[in-house]
């Protein structure tokens, strides 16, 4: 048995996801092997070789692979897969973007978001918005899973793997790289942030929820989330989703504020160690996950919380 | 350029699954039942194309039971030319889906596929990627801007962190993301027009693909519950209260 897990990163570090992500392969058995494919993979294989149980650290570099295209990489990781019984991909949206071209080249039906690895060959995953979670087990004989790095705890360092570098495929005929825009910020990861401040449609206006949310997610070092509806309002974008069709996060800590809790929104942030709601109506279904329910409306709840963190020392 | 659109019936939007008690699956008896969202934003995507003289043909096709008809309708109200149900009771696989789609694309030769990024009842967000991998065609997933120029696809994409604009040889699959447009409602006459459009039914069997499932269910359970905590007077209190429980 082999198992081989695709990093996590962005051309410069190794994410946390990869950590996460060895610890489901490590449920399935067998020897664990890393894919670093993009562009300055030599750091990032570095990391990835120190993680505790890992075999090898394959790293594989082509501008296309840095680009993520997904036909790139998902030719590389087809051309490694015999020598493999599972590839596992963070469900990230990039892994998202290529493990399901991976599983259809390689006539494997993908289970997707994997939660659990009951055994080598029987996964759960949620299914209708995390109102229902699935087991299913596989009758292929290679498995493709990608893997919900927030229902993982991380792998701890102490490993000496050694790194291979592979060749990379060549660049894609038909898709053509033109322009990729990243919003540099200051603030933690929404994935991996330690706290979480979510606005949602109360907030009315995108001036509005960047008057409100932001100042409060600064002061307490936390990542910026938003509801569906704020994000289809306007007023935040697409990659501040919280839910089951945007990201999925875990904090220690998730504030939701102006956010009424709808159904999907929840699938995306019910696993938070502590959530706190603050929301004008006292019957809002958000209330009923949160451990700390403040009735108020944001607009007097936002500053008392901002003065009350000011007064505890934050 | 003709444009494909595949299109699935789920659960509404607005109604919770419920799971059956034997772990069998989810409750869908007397549930109301809608276009998938991402679907609708795929079908509006393709009609804005044709309206915009990009696209000559819009063809919506779905996998699924009789009453997936309804669905087809609601695509052709929306503005689709004419649609094909590919008909089975079979709950298929991503994969098997992919394939069967393949089969249609065979018949008839699109230049585009259009479609949602995901389905909120499987939610495994793979038949689009599959689809394209078993083509061999280039992918664009979870567009929010399409645009057609000589022979391309320009394709805005939401990734991690922000936006990657990439350019596809067409045919190409493309798959829809939530901001990508805000779809029409029918209107009654549109409504009343679709009912005249034509809707091909062709039964699963008679494509000849293996859609055998891969997948053995083992049970479906109800996700673990969070219960409600406590309601807190003061953004104070909730300061007090997240310091004990060691979060601040």
């Amino acid at each position: 048995m082999a198992v081989l897990v695709i990093a996590d990163h962005d051309n410069a570090t190794l994410k946390d996801n990869t950590h996460k992500v060895v610890t489901a392969a490590q449920g399935i058995g067998g020897d664990v092997d890393i894919l670093v494919a993009g562009t300055n993979t030599a750091a990032i294989a570095a990391a990835a070789a120190k993680i505790s149980g890992v075999r090898k650290v394959l790293t594989a570099e082509s501008a296309e692979l840095g680009q993520g295209l997904a036909e790139a990489v998902a030719d590389l990781i087809v051309g490694l897969a015999p020598g493999y019984d599972a590839i596992l991909t963070p469900a990230t949206s990039q892994g998202k973007n290529f493990s399901p071209r991976v599983a259809a080249k390689l006539d494997v039906a993908q289970i997707s978001d994997v939660t659990d690895v009951v055994s080598a060959d029987t996964f759960t995953h949620p299914i209708y918005a995390g109102n229902a979670m699935e087991t299913v087990q596989s009758g292929d004989a290679k498995k493709v899973l990608t893997v919900r790095p927030t229902a993982f705890k991380a792998a701890a360092e102490g490993g000496s793997a050694k790194v291979e570098s592979v060749a990379a495929p060549g660049a894609p005929a038909k898709t053509h790289f033109l322009d990729q825009k990243i919003v540099k910020s200051a603030r933690p990861e929404l994935g991996a942030a330690k706290i979480v401040v979510s606005g949602g449609r109360a907030m009315g206006s995108a001036e509005e929820f960047q008057k409100v949310i932001e100042p409060l997610a600064d002061k307490l070092g936390a990542a910026v989330g938003a509801s569906r509806a704020a994000v289809d309002a306007g007023y935040a974008p697409n990659d501040y989703q919280v839910g089951q069709t945007g990201k999925v996060v875990a904090p220690e800590l998730y504030i939701a504020i102006g956010i009424s809790g709808a159904i999907q929104h929840l699938a995306g942030m019910k696993d938070s160690k502590v959530i706190v709601a603050i929301n004008k109506d006292g019957d809002a279904p958000i209330f009923q996950v949160a451990d700390f329910g403040l009735v108020s409306d944001y607009k007097t709840a936002v500053p008392d919380l901002m003065s009350a963190l000011t007064a505890a020392g934050k | 350029m003709k444009v494909l659109v595949p299109v699935k019936r789920v659960i509404d939007y607005n109604v919770k699954a419920r799971v059956k008690a034997d772990q069998t699956g989810v409750d869908l008896a007397n549930v109301k039942m809608s276009m998938n969202p991402f679907c609708e934003i795929a079908v509006e995507e393709a009609v804005r194309l044709k309206e915009k003289g990009a696209a000559t043909e819009v063809v919506a096709v779905s996998v699924g039971p009789t009453q997936a008809q309804e669905t087809l309708r609601t695509a052709l109200a929306m503005g689709a030319d004419r649609a094909i149900l590919v008909q089975t009771d079979q709950d298929l696989e991503p994969l098997a889906v992919a394939k069967v789609l393949k089969a249609i694309i065979g018949e008839e030769s699109p230049e585009l596929v259009l479609m949602g990024k995901q389905a909120i009842d499987g939610d495994n967000n793979a038949v689009g990627q599959m689809l394209a991998a078993i083509l061999d065609w280039p992918q664009a997933t979870f567009a929010s801007a399409v645009e057609i120029h000589g022979g391309k696809a320009k394709v805005t994409r939401e990734v991690d962190g922000g936006l990657q604009t990439i350019d596809v040889d067409l045919p190409a699959v493309v798959t829809a993301d939530l901001r990508l447009n805000e779809p029409r409602y029918a209107s009654l006459p549109n409504i009343m027009k679709a009912k005249k459009k034509p809707l091909d039914v062709k039964e699963l069997g008679s494509l000849g693909v293996d859609t055998a499932p891969r997948l053995k269910v083992v049970k479906v359970t109800e996700p673990p519950k969070r219960t409600a905590g406590i309601k807190v007077e003061t953004a104070g209190d909730l300061v007090t209260n997240l310091k004990t429980a060691g979060v601040l």
